[in-house]
């Protein structure tokens, strides 16, 4: 009785920061240890891989993003926390991805990268680890109000064969299991993230392209404007959490 | 071929310390079907040394089960300054092999 009443009192209620839960607060000691040890944390590969990219000259250009940002502790700290954000050019946002590849095309006149390519996440966790443990800020900008309304539309829209939107787990059934595996309340805290089950670093597209797999929907493109809302209203949602990346799931 | 290797730059004379080693692998276990219906052939670490000043302190001998990314760690006692090398071997047979100092204080 009391816990319908929690229950209740909980769904009333707009989620405050400290009442939400990232997924590292479910995990093991063990896996929580792992992912805040540099020296055990194989996201931390990734980073050194993306220092390296940082610095080294790509495109005709003959540009590295070194010579335009400088030093990434400086001219990145809390940049990824920001995005998806605006773009004046495309009038629409872009997320952190999109914005490398925009700055492939336009400043180093190199090749965009694939999204889930080792170079492509080795960027963008280098990049948002320079944001970790800050506050996820998504912008106050007007323009980007209707895409997070998108989002949150598509979050409650239920898909593929097993007819289930994204809430119908994260908001509805968070802290609950699907067979053994505890669902999480789906905070993008800590992507590009390193998971066990992949044996490897991915992005939260690929997480996104998971779960619609899961609920046997089909996939939207790799960079759809679908993903870029969903994650403008996840961003939204997780605002004040902070940053993980690169965080281990398992 | 990223590594991430952790040896304490300074230690007590006579004190435990943690070397940690992180290596940047796929570990393809060769037992996969790949999306052409055919094996994805092998290609894991096969051993892993670690020497002190010469000296072997760690061996590993690595098989299909371990993960991606493989992580080790052990202990050594800090005796005498000098260096600790970590090598290690793939699927061809090539060795690689890394050296971090440490000074005994």
């Amino acid at each position: 009785m009391i816990r319908a009443a929690c229950l209740l009192l909980a769904l009333a209620l707009p989620l405050a920061a400290e009442e939400r839960r990232s997924g590292y607060d479910d995990m093991t000691p063990e896996l929580q240890q792992m992912q805040d040890d540099e020296f055990s944390n194989p996201g931390m590969l990734w980073v050194g891989e993306g220092e390296a990219l940082w610095s080294a000259p790509a495109g005709a250009g003959d540009k590295a993003c070194a010579d335009c940002h400088g030093d990434a502790g400086d001219s990145m700290a809390g940049t990824a926390a920001r995005y998806p954000a605006w773009d004046d050019e495309l009038a629409a946002p872009v997320d952190l991805s999109g914005r490398v590849n925009l700055c492939r095309r336009r400043h180093q006149q190199a090749e965009p990268l694939e999204r889930e390519s080792r170079e492509m996440l080795a960027l963008t966790t280098f990049l948002t680890f320079q944001s970790r443990g800050q506050p996820i800020a998504p912008p106050e900008d007007p323009r980007l109000d209707p895409w997070r309304a998108e989002g949150e539309a598509l979050f409650g829209t239920r898909m593929g064969q097993l007819n289930l939107a994204c809430a119908a787990c994260h908001d509805d059934n968070a802290g609950g299991h699907l067979l053994a595996a505890l669902i999480p309340e789906g905070h993008p805290t800590g992507y590009p993230q390193y998971r066990l089950e992949w044996q490897d670093m991915g992005s939260l597209q690929r997480r996104f392209g998971n779960c619609l797999f899961g609920v046997r929907a089909e996939p939207f493109a790799p960079g759809a404007r679908e993903y870029i809302a969903l994650e403008l209203y996840l961003k939204q949602r997780a605002a004040g959490m902070a940053v993980e990346a690169p965080a281990i799931r398992p | 071929m990223t590594t991430m290797i952790n040896v304490p730059e300074t230690a007590a004379k006579g004190e435990i310390v943690e070397v940690k080693v992180l290596i940047s692998h796929p570990m393809e276990t060769g037992f996969r079907i790949g999306m052409d219906g055919a094996r994805v052939p092998r290609d894991i670490l096969h051993a892993l040394v670690a020497t002190y000043n010469g000296v072997e302190v760690y061996r590993v001998d690595i098989r299909p089960s371990v993960s991606a990314n493989p992580f080790f760690a052990f202990h050594l006692r800090a005796e005498e300054s000098g260096e600790v090398v970590i090598a290690w071997t793939n699927e061809t047979g090539q060795t690689f092999a890394e050296t971090r100092p440490i000074t005994v204080t």
